[in-house]
């Protein structure tokens, strides 16, 4: 999978669960200060993207996982 | 062999209400946040005299009113709680004897937020068996006994209050209306929700347990369902343990139950452990939100990490 279809599903995963329209999920976005996304949500994310993409993201990993960059980079090298 | 159904609710609120703005002013927190977070308004608490047999023992009284039946006719109390003051005396015979009831089977269960789940499948199981012929079975909760007020991350989802249910046998030829319990625990993840030694209050690892509540509950529910010979589009209410509203939100998405068949009790009462599945009953049947007759899926989960989930009749 390359990291623009890694990209492109965690959009719509975001969509899905925060509301936030994909086309504003851009790698350089940090979901608390830009997306507005709390620690839930992320744990939701997280699980919707193990789904999709096959790749756990354990909760100790995802308080690193600060801009959307961050989760492409991560399943892309986990997946 | 005999089934066994539930028979009346009855629930029981402390007086004093908490509101979020209260708590503002003693941890760094506010109603937006706690709104967001957890979805609770506001909470209940009891009193500093007020026990859990205080309170088990008003909503029984309830239950029992409503049910119709005299104190002498039942013969089984069951207390679900994981928050009593003190381990012995339990509080089942305390509060039979209040009520009452003459020498009945009384203990106290604890399975912490899936308690009342536990405690209706033990009844009914006895009933069933011949073991008892009519149960009070009552989830009470004092969880401000265990509570840090200046943990932010506790102290405004937990709170107190009590609900109970009657349960008792079918009529002849009548169906079953108490469905098969699903039940479990995980107890690899038993430090996820706990009340430490040295401090004497609940601490728990908040983002750990709501991802096992919204990815491993849904399963749950819909083996209960599947057991009881029901789809989750013919329940009439979905009661989950009012633990977070965005759990409740998570499970019921999962399930395709729409909102409105949903208890929501959590926005005023709080998390109350194995008070909130019979206190949103209560509530659900006051506002006249549960239909008679149909079926409605309880599903209870917390520490332990304990889980139990069967599909009632509404009496």
């Amino acid at each position: 999978m390359t990291d623009q279809e890694i990209l492109a599903g965690l959009a719509e995963i975001i969509d899905e669960i925060a509301g936030v329209p994909a086309d504003e999920v851009t790698p350089e976005k940090n979901f608390v200060e830009d997306l507005d996304i709390d620690s839930l949500s992320m744990v939701e994310i997280a699980v919707a993207a193990q789904d999709k993409f096959g790749v756990e993201i354990p909760d100790e990993q995802l308080k690193d996982l600060k801009t959307v960059q961050d989760v492409v980079t991560f399943v892309s090298k986990n997946s | 062999m005999t089934g066994s159904k539930i028979l009346a609710f009855g629930g029981y609120q402390p007086d004093k209400v908490v509101t979020n703005d209260d708590l503002a002013e003693i941890v760094d927190t506010s109603d937006e946040w706690i709104r967001s977070r957890v979805g609770i308004e506001s909470r209940r608490i009891a009193g500093p005299d007020e026990t859990v047999a205080d309170m088990a023992e008003a909503a029984g009284a309830k239950a029992l009113a409503a049910s119709g039946l005299t104190p002498a006719s039942i013969d089984l109390v069951i207390v679900a709680s994981c928050s009593s003051e003190v381990p012995i005396p339990n509080a089942a015979a305390t509060v039979a004897h209040r009520l009452g009831i003459g020498a009945p089977a009384a203990y106290d269960l604890n399975a912490a937020c899936a308690g009342f789940c536990y405690a209706v499948a033990a009844a009914s199981d006895s009933v069933r068996a011949g073991s008892a012929r009519h149960a009070l079975v009552i989830g009470a909760e004092k969880m401000t006994t265990w509570i840090d007020w200046h943990d932010r991350s506790t102290c405004i989802i937990f709170a107190d209050g009590a609900g109970a249910a009657v349960v008792g046998p079918t009529a002849d030829g009548e169906p079953n209306g108490i469905g098969p319990v699903v039940w479990g625990s995980a107890g690899d993840q038993a430090e996820k929700i706990v009340i430490t030694t040295d401090t004497h209050a609940i601490r728990q690892d908040g983002q750990a347990v709501f991802r096992w509540a919204t990815t491993a509950m849904h399963p749950v529910a819909l083996e209960a369902c599947k057991r009881a010979g029901v789809s989750p589009s013919e329940l009439s209410a979905f009661i989950p343990h009012q633990a977070n509203l965005r759990i409740i939100e998570a499970i019921a998405r999962k399930l395709g139950i729409p909102r409105e068949r949903v208890a929501d009790d959590i926005v005023h009462a709080g998390n109350t452990s194995s008070a909130s599945i019979p206190l949103a009953l209560s509530r659900m049947a006051e506002q006249g939100r549960l239909q008679p007759g149909t079926p409605a899926l309880l599903l209870g989960f917390g520490a332990g990490l304990s889980y139990a989930a069967q599909v009632i009749t509404v009496p």
